[in-house]
């Protein structure tokens, strides 16, 4: 399965909701202001950089670049276009967006 | 591969319908079909011709037209959810339609892929 | 599957496939529209004769409220709608555990009799979906 979230992690949970739900060997890709879910030397990092154990992780890099944010992205996580995205969704079975 | 599409936020406010236009058009570029793009809850003002963005910023309704004609993409807009918000057949921009709830259900019967983007 | 031309209503292909679809609701009714037109959206799908479920967590739960009075914001109550869904072949209402609990809130408190699971169960259960829809 795979997951979306949009939102920062420092605004609304749904990225730590997401982390729970998401299965071993599912994927999480993180768009939008979700994309701060993705980075380096956060509150959230640590957290992240553990679930990236179990599931894949992802997120887009517009989004990233955009606000600003490209050379901060925690080693790991791959930075997908849009392009990438819709070969995610492909790839998977089903996806949910955790809006 | 059939991707279905759900657009649940007005332009401008949200980046959802802006992700959600970059997203259908990377489902082109990639060679699948898009069986349709549905507007539902304020999704449905992506989708009237009074919009009218300052000059140096992106269109995202006449955008929408433009990918609907050059692709033949079937865009609905939820008509309970457009006549809540003042979205009638009069100010419908090119490419849209309005319909009922069951395309959305519909969308997620046929397509093999329905992908939400939203708030 | 043909392909489909656009303004059709349901065709010869809709029939005979059941897909499940999951219907996701983690907001909180009034305070926005979401929780109103997803149920919308739900009453709709019930025509289709697939299957359906609806999963409530985080603030979703506070839809499922006892006890919703909106006279005085000038807002249409919704809430016993949930308790028709049934006559609509809707059965499956699922409520995490979590959740409810973290809202002090327990089965009691709701309006409709629901299926209460755990977190790692729900997660079992949106795994094993077709379509997922969240609004």
């Amino acid at each position: 399965m795979l997951h979306t979230v949009n939102k920062s992690p420092f605004e609304r949970n749904s990225l730590e909701r997401c982390l729970q739900y998401a299965k071993k060997g599912s994927a999480i890709l993180l768009i939008e202001d979700g994309v701060y879910g993705a980075l380096k030397g956060t509150a959230v990092t640590d957290k992240v950089k553990k679930a990236m154990k179990n599931v894949s992780i992802y997120a887009l890099y517009p989004d990233i670049e955009a606000r600003g944010m490209q050379d901060k992205a925690i080693d790991g996580i791959r930075l997908v276009d849009y392009g990438g995205f819709v070969d995610l969704v492909a790839e998977h079975r089903n996806v949910h967006s955790w809006l | 591969m059939k991707f279905g599409i759900m657009v649940n936020e007005g332009p401008y406010t949200h980046e959802a319908s802006d992700t959600a236009y970059l997203f259908a058009k990377a489902v082109l570029e990639k060679g699948h079909q898009i069986h349709r793009i549905f507007f539902y809850h304020d999704g449905v003002n992506n989708s009237t011709r009074l919009t009218e963005p300052p000059q140096d910023d992106r269109n995202i309704v006449t955008r929408w037209s433009k990918l609907a004609a050059e692709h033949q993409i079937d865009l609905v807009v939820c008509v309970a959810a457009a006549l809540r918000r003042g979205i009638r057949d009069e100010n419908l921009a090119e490419g849209f339609r309005i319909s009922g709830l069951g395309q959305l259900i519909e969308s997620g019967i046929q397509a093999d892929r329905l992908v939400v983007f939203g708030d | 599957m043909s392909e489909t031309t656009g303004g059709v209503e349901m065709d010869e292909d809709v029939s005979g496939v059941i897909k499940k679809f999951l219907y996701v609701n983690r907001k909180a009714p009034y305070g926005t529209i979401y929780a109103l037109e997803s149920l919308e959206v739900v009453l709709i799908a019930a025509a289709f004769d697939q299957d359906v479920s609806l999963v409530f967590l985080d603030d979703g739960v506070y839809q499922l409220a006892k006890g919703q009075h909106t006279k005085t914001i000038d807002v249409k109550n919704f809430s016993p709608t949930y308790r028709a869904l049934e006559g609509y072949d809707i059965e499956k209402l699922y409520v995490e555990k979590e959740s409810l609990e973290a809202r002090g809130l327990t089965a009691e408190d709701l309006i409709v009799p629901v299926t209460l699971l755990p977190a790692a169960e729900m997660a079992e259960l949106m795994d094993g979906q077709d379509i997922v829809l969240s609004f």
